[in-house]
């Protein structure tokens, strides 16, 4: 136990030293306030960005297209992925496209996608939906086929059907992936909406630090990284928070 | 082709298979895996099937369980009836399911045969406790150690009240120490409910120790090459089984009956 609590220890404080060391730094001119700015002015634009209303509005824009895109991707690809890890005749027809598609960088769909569904909320969605939903799928059909024969076996024997066989088996067997595939997918919906609102958007964080740079409002550009990595380390805790729940057998969710 | 029929009477035959062939055709080429078994089991015996590895027990339970469809001969196991299993089979290794609790998993035959959830809770209740659970009912497989989780598997399969258990190595990952311990509780289930048995195991001392009657298999492709009868008196005492003079004669027996087949499916 005392190992965890070291662990802990150094995890609350690697951060805050990372900080410190880059304040002092600041502060004393080694690096260049004009280019890199101190934390503390960082977090007094953040204030003022959050009092203004100008931060909420954006980070909620952002929050909403990546929640619906989470949705639109991730129902599909559970469901095929379910279909492809139960059925060899499913997968054989799907795996040559999915495998060809998955490598693609989304980024560079988005000028086609723009140039399909317009500059306003549907390409935005679109987008994120597209980048999670090959990770989703490929993690999901992954987590059927790796189950044991035996737990197929078993339910077979006591004489479950296909369906008891998906609900007792397929299911929560392949959830575990299912969750690691959600966990990967959520750091690149939030690359690839912020990508998107840097290339064409009129809101959202991505955004934000693109209408920061063109007048050069350095303090405000480090204010938007800040909340892209809180909003991603929110997202992990988050969907962490949710896996523990839902899976309460896994060996660690009882840590 | 599986017929099945309700047993005729008490000591007649649970199962009886005749002429029951079975080859896999997806490899390369065809593996024959049995080839024309024979064999009855009588209602209320406990029977030991050992064979070299790779002989087909495992094919043969399987196929008694009905998981696998054999290619000829026919197999006689008892119907299935209302909320019961006909056969129910006890996997090799550890075969409880890590995502249910250890109630669930006991309840899962029961489930899947579509007790009321309110009967099922009671009767998985009455088998854990049969096997001294019942304090791990709401814990997961993780927690608990192999020896534990085998007893769930087993108490998984009696609480289908299952007219035939099917054993398959059930004890084969254990330590020692542990499989002693739960031959030792299997033979106290067994003749508190006078199911039949057929067990399939790699280890002579474990047949001698806990049947009426071992089948030796054949190297594959399998066959029943001989039954030994095993006279000591239930219940059975390790220590006393052990210090028998014709314990070692049976295990000498079963050996030379077990040797050569041993040796082919080695490759020798």
């Amino acid at each position: 136990m005392t190992t965890r609590r070291a662990d802990r220890w150094l995890t609350a404080a690697s951060p805050v030293l990372l900080l410190v060391t880059w304040e002092i730094l600041s502060r004393t001119g080694v690096l260049d306030p004009r280019y890199v700015p101190p934390p503390s002015a960082v977090l007094v634009t953040l204030a003022a960005l959050v009092r203004s209303g100008e931060l909420p509005y954006h980070l909620a824009v952002s929050v909403r297209r990546i929640l619906a895109g989470f949705l639109l991707g991730a129902v599909p690809a559970v469901a095929l992925g379910l279909a492809m890890g139960l059925n060899r005749g499913v997968r054989a027809a799907l795996m040559p496209v999915v495998a060809s598609i998955y490598p693609i960088p989304k980024i560079a769909v988005y000028p086609l996608i723009i140039f399909y569904l317009g500059i306003g909320e549907a390409s935005k969605v679109s987008i994120v939906a597209l980048s999670i939903f090959f990770l989703v799928l490929l993690n999901t059909m992954a987590g059927v086929i790796g189950l044991d024969r035996v737990y197929f076996n078993i339910a077979r024997a006591y004489g479950a059907g296909a369906r008891g066989v998906f609900s007792t088996v397929a299911w929560p067997g392949a959830l575990p992936a299912i969750f690691t595939g959600l966990k990967l997918g959520m750091g690149f919906a939030l690359i690839v909406i912020v990508g998107a609102e840097l290339l064409g958007s009129d809101a959202g964080i991505g955004f934000m630090i693109w209408q920061s740079y063109q007048i050069f409002d350095v303090e405000k550009m480090f204010a938007g990284l800040l909340v892209t990595a809180v909003l991603g380390w929110g997202a992990t805790m988050a969907l962490d928070a949710i896996e523990r729940r839902a899976l309460p057998w896994q060996p660690w969710a009882q840590l | 082709m599986i017929t099945t029929t309700i047993p005729e009477s008490v000591g007649g035959p649970a199962i009886a298979v005749s002429g029951l062939t079975h080859v896999y055709s997806g490899g390369l080429e065809p593996v024959t895996a049995l080839a024309g078994i024979s064999l009855e089991v009588r209602a209320g015996e406990f029977c030991a099937l050992i064979g070299p590895s790779g002989c087909g027990k495992t094919t043969l339970l399987h196929i008694l369980a009905g998981l696998i469809v054999p290619a000829s001969g026919t197999v006689t196991v008892p119907t299935r009836r209302n909320g019961r299993l006909p056969a129910a089979l006890v996997f090799q290794g550890v075969s409880t399911f890590p995502w249910f609790t250890v109630r669930e998993n006991v309840e899962y035959g029961l489930r899947v045969l579509g007790v009321p959830a309110e009967a099922r809770r009671e009767r998985a209740l009455r088998h854990l406790e049969q096997v001294g659970l019942t304090a791990f009912r709401d814990a997961y497989p993780h927690q608990l150690s192999e020896g534990m989780r085998q007893r769930v598997s087993i108490a998984r399969a009696l609480a289908v009240d299952p007219d035939v258990l099917l054993m398959d190595e059930p004890f084969a990952n254990l330590d020692e120490q542990n499989r002693l311990l739960l031959q030792d509780e299997l033979l106290r289930l067994w003749q508190a409910s006078g199911k039949t048995v057929l067990f399939v195991t790699h280890s002579l001392d474990e047949a001698i120790r806990l049947a009426d009657r071992v089948l030796v298999m054949t190297a594959r492709p399998g066959r029943i090459k001989s039954e030994v009868a095993v006279p000591f008196p239930r219940p059975r005492h390790f220590r006393e089984v052990r210090r028998d003079p014709t314990y070692g004669a049976l295990s000498a027996r079963l050996w030379d009956e077990l040797r050569d087949e041993a040796l082919k499916a080695a490759g020798r």
